[in-house]
């Protein structure tokens, strides 16, 4: 999709004002969350399977050559077929090429963030082939022709009124006297409308969660069931995965497994949790004929090795944008591609650039609870901190900050002078804003007090106060 | 080798600032991979297995699913049909062709029609067996194959599972063991559905709802069979 990233900041002031949004998103605020802590109150073991999941994907990391070539030769020796991509072109390449080849007509898709950061659907809909998003959320945002906003919810940034709206636009076949006020009778009319669609599909085309290097398995984890039917009932399978996802064996998964869901959804486990291994075998009854994985890189081989290694540890499961306030407050399709929330500010300048990308790791305000809630412990502020040092060291700030910086440098690295000032400017403030004990206007701090007071100081810096405690600490 | 595994191999070991892993680098690694070693696994998940049984009812009727215990398989037929019958569905179902669900007394269920093969479209309810029930989480294991297609999984509304005591376990890394031991070490049947409770969405407003796309109702029949089979004799006869 085409990022509109580098405009983040007027896609955030839009979406800030967009009532219906904000309506929605009120959902995320709560829901996840609370879900979350609950789960993780149930199991004890929680924090120390986050290590272990960590230890797992870093061990992986480390030897991801090894494991890539292992999972290849089972895929090969279960009858699936690999393809590697390098590039998103190439990957796009590989399942025009087998559709065309089936002589495909009608293609099912599970939910899958590799194909939307590959554009599949745009390139499969020009090549005349007939999508359909099986995912309730992504059947939704395909109908209004909306990337997602959220990667385990897609469709999160709506209501209810306007999915209703989109299926009494499009669903014209049926009557139009119906009722639809409630999501269970959303639920129900799509679950109708794409039976069919599942039934009729030539190719089914699903993302996968995990490889597994022992046995050629490509994995699911779903709620619904749709990735089920589109991965069993057509001809063909094809796997679209970044090659981050392979695992050694069935035990690293099962310890992965673990934290997945209850950090996602908080469900303890997802309904289905789907194991593939090659296409149908000889005595089965059914099942596709065809099974292909395309291992995309897209970029990531380069992360290894350097300090944006982590961010591959990565297995996708939305907490830290379910925990972010900027994501609350904006939601997803602000961010401008298809990774929004706190992972998507570090792995989107690593994907499309930093200069298109370089606002996404500025917009933080480091609370740091996403790395608090990140199942596998992957430090995401200090990763959106290198993004900002090298947005600053490629001259990308805007002059205001560049200059800004210089200026606080010039007096951070001359303590004397920079106590001085300090303490003049906290005297002076502490003056003039006595009487009301705060100010609502500040030269140079507009950007802070058009929205909230400043409150004012006391007449000391924090050093001066300290150094006092100090010494009062030392006398006593 | 196809140059764009090149390319990408290339990539990665420049990344790793390493050549390809040397013979004795790879046999430890290799080690690893096919002598697996359990990493943390939950209390939750190694109880006595009589109290995996509780747990495995208890997390089962957590997730929206519900759950009959039966002494002995003799029981299932009339089990199906209460079922049927309780929640107001046709007296037909789609049967997982299996040499052990088919030797039940079916026959005392006249009203019930009983049809074997995969799931067709207009079929309302399947009956499948299971490789495993999951204690830990509630989770029935599916191993596809010519008794267990995985249609009958998925496309019926509700979705019957005939689940034995003695195939419950504690962890998933117990299941997976067990599953080792039927097809082999490295290998794994085409499909494993790990089943946790009815199909769902939260996708509009976050409400959640059952039966997405997948079954709406998930009713699993936990039989004993660890008393011999005393009981099934008895009741068939």
């Amino acid at each position: 999709m085409q990022s509109t990233s580098h405009a983040f900041k007027d896609n955030a002031r839009a979406a800030l004002a967009n009532q219906t949004l904000q309506k929605a998103m009120k959902h995320v605020k709560t829901g996840f969350i609370d879900k979350r802590a609950k789960a993780r109150s149930k199991l004890p073991e929680f924090d120390d399977l986050r290590d272990a999941s960590r230890d797992i994907k870093n061990h992986t990391l480390a030897n991801l050559d090894y494991y890539l070539e292992r999972y290849e030769e089972k895929v090969i020796a279960s009858g699936g077929q690999v393809h590697w991509a390098p590039t998103a072109e190439d990957a796009v390449k590989a399942v025009l090429e087998i559709c065309k080849r089936v002589d495909a007509r009608v293609v099912t898709k599970g939910k899958s963030m590799i194909s939307e950061e590959i554009a599949l659907n745009q390139a499969m809909e020009e090549a005349g082939l007939d999508v359909v998003e099986t995912d309730l959320g992504e059947y939704i945002i395909q109908l209004r022709k909306e990337p997602p906003s959220h990667i385990i919810a897609p469709a999160v940034h709506l209501t209810k009124e306007q999915v209703e709206a989109d299926f009494r636009h499009h669903h014209r076949e049926l009557p139009s006297e119906r009722s639809l006020s409630e999501p269970v009778q959303l639920v129900a009319e799509a679950r109708q409308m794409l039976r069919r669609r599942f039934l009729e599909a030539d190719v089914g085309i699903t993302g996968a969660n995990f490889l597994i290097a022992e046995t050629g398995t490509s994995i699911i984890v779903t709620n619904e069931g749709n990735g089920d039917l589109t991965q069993t009932l057509p001809r063909v399978h094809i796997v679209v995965a970044s090659l981050e996802k392979v695992v050694p064996n069935l035990e690293d998964v099962s310890t992965i497994l673990r934290v997945l869901a209850r950090s996602a959804t908080g469900q303890e486990f997802s309904s289905y949790t789907t194991f593939s291994t090659g296409p149908r075998r000889a005595e089965d009854l059914d099942g596709p004929e065809e099974y292909h994985v395309i291992l995309l890189d897209n970029g990531r081989s380069n992360m290894l090795g350097g300090e944006f290694q982590d961010m591959l540890r990565c297995i996708r499961c939305g907490a830290c944008m379910n925990h972010c306030p900027v994501y609350h407050a904006v939601g997803g399709h602000a961010y401008g591609w298809v990774y929004p929330g706190p992972m998507g500010a570090v792995l989107t300048p690593n994907l499309i650039g930093v200069d298109e990308a370089g606002h996404l790791p500025n917009a933080s305000t480091f609370c740091g609870r996403c790395e608090s809630v990140c199942p596998m412990r992957i430090p995401l502020p200090k990763m959106m901190r290198h993004w900002r040092e090298r947005e600053f060291e490629r001259h990308l700030s805007p002059p205001a900050v560049r200059y800004g910086l210089a200026l606080w440098a010039f007096f951070a690295k001359r303590p004397k002078l920079y106590h001085l000032f300090t303490g003049l400017q906290a005297r002076l403030l502490g003056h003039f804003g006595r009487a009301q004990g705060r100010f609502d206007a500040l030269p140079l701090a507009r950007g802070w007090t058009k929205h909230r007071d400043f409150p004012a100081p006391e007449g000391k810096t924090f050093q001066q106060l300290w150094a006092e405690k100090q010494k009062g600490a030392v006398r006593r | 080798m196809s140059s764009a595994k090149q390319q990408i191999l290339g990539s990665l070991r420049r990344s790793l600032r390493r050549p390809e892993p040397s013979a004795e680098e790879k046999a430890v690694l290799e080690a690893r991979l096919h002598s697996p070693q359990r990493n943390l696994v939950p209390q939750r998940a190694q109880l006595p297995h009589a109290e995996q049984l509780d747990l495995m009812e208890t997390m089962l009727k957590e997730l929206s699913a519900t759950v009959v215990r039966l002494d002995g398989e003799a029981a299932v037929p009339a089990a199906v049909a209460d079922y049927l019958k309780g929640e107001n569905l046709p007296p037909k179902v789609r049967m997982a062709p299996r040499d052990d669900l088919r030797r039940l007394p079916w026959e005392a269920q006249p009203l019930l029609e009983v049809e074997e093969g995969i799931a067709e479209a207009e079929d309302a309810t399947s009956v499948t067996g299971a490789f495993a029930g999951i204690a830990e989480t509630g989770t029935v294991m599916m191993a596809s194959g010519p008794e267990a297609p995985v249609t009958l999984n998925f496309l019926p509304e509700n979705h019957v599972v005939v689940l034995r005591a003695s195939q419950v376990v504690g962890s998933y890394e117990d299941a997976f063991q067990r599953l080792r031991a039927v097809v082999g070490q490295g290998r794994m049947p085409r499909a494993v559905n790990m089943i946790t409770g009815p199909s769902r969405t939260g996708d509009i407003e976050q409400t959640i709802l059952l039966g997405a796309h997948g079954p709406r109702r998930l009713h699993v029949l936990l039989v004993d069979d660890t008393a011999g089979d005393t009981a099934a004799d008895t009741a068939a006869g």
